[in-house]
């Protein structure tokens, strides 16, 4: 587990509009520059939001990673619900899911 | 007496980019009295607005987490996050270098503070600047309180980066207005989303307007993180808005928005 390498791209990719470009442009070489596990890297690379989440991320880095991939918030929230019904509960981290599975607390 | 505003406010990004999911009921009240809010502070003629914020990694990560920062620019840029996402277009706020490093050297007395010459604007003070002071024509000082990567600075250090604050204020002849802006109870950026314990956050504002030291103080961040949420960690802001104030406070607005996250709150503090 490399949750701070991951949380550490996300925090990059956030704010840094090279890293954006790259990301786009020379995927492979960008992510090798971080010691991923296979794991993270293959969820990276295929922006699967709901095991980043599982995996630890902070929500406040991986939301804007989910608005960069152009995912609209209800989007975003629904694939993190999948994340955990497909994954199991968060693994790391202080953003665990606490509510039930269907309970759309805003109604999103 | 150099502190002439303080006060406290709410600062999720959805407050302008999920504005068109809200209802328009609870939103546009909120968003009269957020402006209004501005105009109060505006009319005390400050020379600086000291914005104390619990940013989201947009200038800090573990890599080297102050527990407290203080900026130190002549310019500030925001938003970090996308435009269209957030609502806010991208801006440059003016900074007083010369006056951030009189603040920070008093500050020092008593807290080992972190500067930064260089800071990018999060949803966490562009949200509120959007409402205060939507010319961003004042000069920002912009401080932050690390609330997100773990350990985090004790309630009580908050208290006392608030008492730093206060006598910083104090001892420059500028006129000085201070905000601090945080959540209370929210799950901010996970499927919990748009949970909010109202009677938890009630309960917090309560201790906040009577500004009672030992009440505030007493949470544990266990008790917070089961009861408020990890988003309630950012409440380390509004302490040490009360220290730097010392007078009682009088809650404009308080509100659960859930598509916003939280409860939406306004709160001024008189300044003794």
């Amino acid at each position: 587990m490399s949750l701070y390498a991951m949380q550490k791209f996300l925090y990059h990719l956030n704010r840094d509009a090279g890293v954006q470009t790259r990301f786009k442009t020379d995927q492979e070489a960008l992510l090798g520059e971080y010691p991923f596990t296979d794991e993270e890297r293959s969820a990276i690379a295929s922006g699967d939001v709901g095991l980043i989440y599982v995996l630890g991320a902070n929500g406040q880095l991986l939301m804007h990673f989910a608005a960069y991939l152009g995912m609209p918030w209800p989007d975003y929230i629904a694939s993190m619900r999948e994340g955990v019904a497909k994954h199991g509960p968060v693994r790391a981290g202080v953003y665990a899911m606490t509510t039930a599975m269907n309970e759309k607390v805003a109604g999103v | 007496m150099s502190l002439v505003f303080a006060g406290v406010c709410s600062h999720a990004p959805g407050i302008t980019g999920r504005a068109h999911l809200a209802d328009p009921a609870l939103r546009d009240p909120f968003h009269a009295a957020f402006r209004a809010m501005g105009d109060e502070l505006r009319a005390t003629k400050p020379d600086a607005l000291v914005l104390v914020g619990a940013e989201h990694f947009g200038n800090f990560f573990m890599n080297n987490m102050p527990a407290y920062a203080i900026g130190m620019g002549a310019e500030y840029s925001g938003p970090i996050e996308d435009s269209a996402w957030i609502g806010i277009a991208k801006t440059r706020i003016p900074g007083n270098p010369d006056l951030s490093q009189r603040l920070i050297t008093e500050v020092l007395q008593t807290v080992d503070v972190s500067f930064a010459e260089e800071w990018l604007l999060d949803h966490g003070l562009i949200v509120p600047l959007n409402f205060l002071t939507p010319n961003y024509d004042l000069n920002i000082i912009p401080v932050n309180i690390n609330c997100q990567g773990p350990p985090l600075t004790p309630l009580h250090r908050a208290w006392a980066f608030g008492e730093a604050l206060r006598r910083a204020a104090d001892s420059v002849p500028e006129r000085i207005a201070i905000i601090a802006t945080g959540g209370i109870s929210h799950w901010p950026a996970t499927p919990d989303s748009g949970k909010i314990n109202v009677e938890w956050d009630r309960e917090f504002m309560a201790r906040w307007a009577r500004n009672d030291r030992e009440a505030l103080l007493a949470y544990s961040d266990a008790d917070i993180y089961r009861d408020a949420g990890q988003g309630g960690f950012e409440i380390r802001t509004f302490i040490s808005l009360a220290a730097a104030a010392r007078g009682a406070g009088a809650i404009r607005h308080f509100q659960p928005i859930p598509i916003f996250s939280v409860t939406c709150t306004l709160g001024v503090m008189e300044v003794i």
